[in-house]
């Protein structure tokens, strides 16, 4: 039993001693690197598939070993944890110290002081307690805490850098506690949404929704957003041409029981909305198209998302329309905002604001199929049961600018591209911890801030009656015959090295005391 | 036009600055020294005037000290071109001028040569000369040959408050850190020459290791809690600006393993068999990290930070 306590106590100083702290650190700053460089899953899925598939010797096992989800990985969360461990193994006796520290008075110092800097002694002719009164009147001025016996002082300044370090340290602490309650409680959840149309904060509107593991859909706060309208720049000029200017969402707030408000959604400002924070996260086209099918009745009219996949917003997307009789439909293909032909790739955007619109658009036709409910998205086209309309052995290409209609060959139906309007990615998110993370972030930066600027000092006075027995005392001004006469050491000792000044101020307490000053130990360095 | 007296400025700096590193590289080279017995200052109670060990002194040169002199003088006027150039680009942009790699290095760099202007004339810190005009004909050279971009508008998620304040603090903070990492590397090699006991040629002119080693951690006391209020206010901008305030984007974790460094350093100094050169070794490959983290991230790896054009 004995031995096993003994383990743990040899345990528990190894983990909370500075080296393995150090360690730690090393430790945990290293590990952080493959999450910076190799792709990872929460934050870019595509990536991990494509790392995947160009490697796959490596990619499978630095999968199993949570490489591509490393923030998230147990091996990095027993890092920070043993080393966070380790900090409040560090903090508690730390606090415990500092505390009887400040209740207790000074220590009385080393034995002897003539081995400390700025070690000066001389005669003064004056008794020891005046020569103490003066010392200690000196020293209050410039906010030491003093210790005062019948031949000694001791003095000690800088007790804020300990608080400091503290400080620091324990709102380090507590950010941790801040980051994880927020990981258990918070949400964030994004969704398309077309100029026009209105997203209201429920579950089934998200398009991509995560949340912590306390979360329950009753945390959401009950509200609408309608886009009315979503403003865009992009750069014309020679520089930079092509490159985002402004975003500017034009939205309608709807709250339970309150008048509704038009607010400007734009990057840097969110809305916050009953405490859930609204961003602009993104944009997109959605061109609006009808479709007539094959019996002449209107299958689909209406705006459709399609995603960009470049700079210059070329958009990918797919029109379904299931209901179009006698035959289904499908249209797969891409919508290019300011349309150029692109050499043998065929036709690509030049900019990516909309400036010459165009759709172009293979055709895919089916029998009717029973709706199963089951959910399939609403970007990529299930190709089962369906074939692709052909000209000869070519796929027919439906090429629309704005306004133009195209008859599906055999009267299947018709499509129009009647316009486009723009979508705007919408996040929803609230983290509950926020505000203590940022509290305890900003108390840590004032708290090392003072760590590292306090720097504490501690001086010394000893005072003995009578003059000196050797000849050290020549220079002392002779007082009247047979008054009384002490003998004074001073000297003082830097806690932190690398601070300036302690011989001046030595000095000067000195000279308070009455010594002429005559420093004796070297302190060189100290001008540098 | 104003744009283009910009560019002018900057490039004029540049090659000040290598005129004047080229002037004090003469300086150090011309550095005589030679073995003087140092007498030690008198203990009380010791005999006055005891003979110290012999140590080498650098023998004041008049040649030495013109060359620096020379160095010091073309490094002023190359700090108020590049100043100059900064604060045109800024009138040209009608914005702060931190909107991309080339202005970010050029703002940081005017900082650095300012903060050595002011150790240099008021506290004697010349001896800084050579390392730093190194590096800033090197900053400057890569942001006027590599770096360069028109002027242009910034793009929406640049557009907040915390645009001044995230970037000023990062460009200053980033200053210190290169400062003090400069003083390290000094360190070091000074340590190395003490170790070996030959303090020879402009070594010998330069503090000792422990004065060095003092400088550095003050450079790196003062840059260190203003990195962190970098990373946090960067925190506080992402919050606003996508809805999350830290969301391991590789410009984020290298910011956090920078911090990460730099802290280690901190203790290492304060930890015994740390302390000298192993923390003096930890705060260069602080300035590594941070350099990996400007350059390296920007130019190699596809983030949220990759807004620059370049």
């Amino acid at each position: 039993m004995t031995n096993l306590v003994g383990w743990l106590r040899f345990g528990w100083a190894t983990l909370t001693s500075m080296r393995t702290a150090l360690i730690l650190l090393l430790i945990l700053g290293i590990a952080a690197i493959p999450g910076s460089l190799l792709p990872q899953r929460p934050t870019n899925p595509v990536g991990v598939a494509d790392y995947l598939r160009t490697n796959p010797e490596v990619g499978p096992w630095l999968g199993r070993l949570g490489f591509f989800d490393v923030f998230g990985s147990a091996w990095f969360a027993a890092i920070y944890l043993l080393l966070f461990i380790s900090l409040i193994g560090c903090i508690l006796p730390r606090t415990a110290t500092f505390l009887r520290e400040l209740r207790a008075l000074p220590d009385a110092g080393p034995g002897r002081l003539d081995r400390l800097p700025g070690h000066t002694v001389g005669t003064v002719a004056s008794a020891p307690a005046a020569v103490l009164d003066a010392a200690q009147a000196h020293l209050r001025e410039r906010g030491y805490r003093v210790r005062r016996t019948d031949a000694a002082i001791s003095a000690e300044r800088g007790y804020l850098r300990e608080a400091g370090n503290l400080l620091f340290h324990i709102c380090l602490v507590t950010t941790l506690i801040g980051l994880a309650w927020g990981s258990l409680f918070s949400f964030r959840g994004t969704a398309v949404v077309v100029e026009g149309q209105a997203f209201s904060n429920t579950l089934t509107q998200y398009d991509e929704f995560g949340a912590g593991a306390a979360f329950s859909s009753s945390h959401l706060s009950p509200f609408t957003v309608r886009v009315d309208r979503f403003d865009v720049r992009f750069e014309e000029g020679p520089v930079q041409t092509g490159a985002a200017r402004e975003f500017t969402a034009h939205v309608t707030v709807s709250e339970p029981g309150r008048p509704d408000t038009e607010q400007l959604l734009q990057v840097n400002a969110p809305l916050s909305i009953g405490g859930d924070s609204v961003h602009l996260l993104g944009h997109g086209y959605a061109p609006v198209v009808t479709v007539t099918d094959g019996n002449g009745d209107v299958a689909f009219s209406g705006p459709v998302v399609f995603l960009p996949q470049d700079t210059n917003f070329r958009s990918d997307g797919v029109i379904k329309v299931p209901d179009a009789r006698p035959e289904r439909l499908a249209f797969e293909g891409v919508f290019l905002p300011t349309s150029v032909s692109g050499g043998a790739g065929g036709m690509v955007s030049a900019f990516p604001d909309a400036l010459k619109p165009e759709l172009l658009l293979n055709v895919w036709t089916g029998p009717p199929r029973q709706e199963t409910g089951e959910p399939e998205s609403v970007f990529s086209l299930d190709k089962e049961g369906l074939t692709q309309l052909m000209n000869g052995d070519r796929p027919v290409t439906v090429g629309l600018s704005v306004g133009a209609s195209f008859e599906l060959p055999d009267g299947r139906g018709s499509i129009s591209f009647d316009g486009w309007k723009r979508w705007t990615k919408l996040q929803v998110s609230n983290t509950p911890g926020g505000w203590l993370v940022l509290v305890s972030v900003m108390l840590a930066v004032i708290g090392m801030g003072v760590s590292l600027t306090v720097r504490p000092r501690r001086l010394f006075v000893r005072v003995a009656a009578g003059a000196a027995e050797d000849g050290e005392g020549d220079d002392v001004p002779a007082g009247p015959a047979g008054a009384a006469a002490s003998r004074v050491s001073v000297a003082g000792l830097d806690r932190v090295e690398g601070r300036g000044g302690l011989t001046e101020e030595v000095a000067g307490l000195a000279e308070a005391c009455g010594v002429r000053v005559t420093v004796a130990g070297t302190d060189s360095e100290e001008q540098q | 036009m104003i744009a283009y007296y910009s560019s002018l400025a900057m490039v004029t700096s540049a090659v000040l600055y290598l005129v004047a590193m080229t002037a004090h590289a003469a300086e150090w080279a011309s550095v005589r020294t030679a073995k003087v017995t140092r007498p030690v200052p008198a203990m009380v109670g010791a005999p006055a005037e005891a003979p110290g060990p012999e140590v080498a002194v650098a023998v004041d040169g008049r040649r030495t000290e013109l060359l620096g002199r020379i160095g010091l003088a073309v490094t002023v006027v190359a700090a108020l071109t590049h100043v100059a150039g900064v604060v045109l680009r800024g009138v040209a942009a009608q914005r702060a001028p931190w909107g991309n790699m080339y202005e970010f290095v050029t703002t940081s760099l005017a900082i650095v040569a300012i903060v050595y202007l002011v150790l240099a004339l008021r506290s004697g810190m010349r001896w800084l000369g050579l390392p730093v005009t190194l590096l800033l004909t090197i900053g400057q050279g890569l942001a006027v040959t590599v770096f360069y971009v028109d002027v242009s508008e910034l793009m929406p998620a640049l557009h907040s408050v915390w645009f001044v304040i995230h970037i000023i603090a990062a460009a200053t903070a980033g200053a210190a850190f290169n400062v003090g990492g400069i003083a390290a590397i000094l360190y070091l090699v000074r340590t190395r020459a003490e170790a070996r006991g030959s303090v020879r040629g402009y070594l010998a002119r330069i503090p000792s290791a422990a004065a060095l080693d003092r400088v550095s951690y003050r450079f790196h006391a003062f840059a260190f809690p203003l990195w962190t209020f970098t990373i946090a206010a960067g925190a506080i901008w992402a919050q606003f600006a996508w809805g999350r305030f830290w969301g391991w984007d590789p410009k984020e974790t290298w910011s956090l393993v920078t911090w990460i460094v730099y802290a280690v350093y901190l203790h290492a100094r304060a930890t015994a068999g740390w302390k000298g050169r192993r923390a003096a070794v930890v705060a260069v490959v602080g300035l590594a990290t941070f350099w990996f983290n400007f350059i390296g991230i920007n130019l190699l790896v596809s983030g949220l930070h990759s807004y620059a054009g370049i």
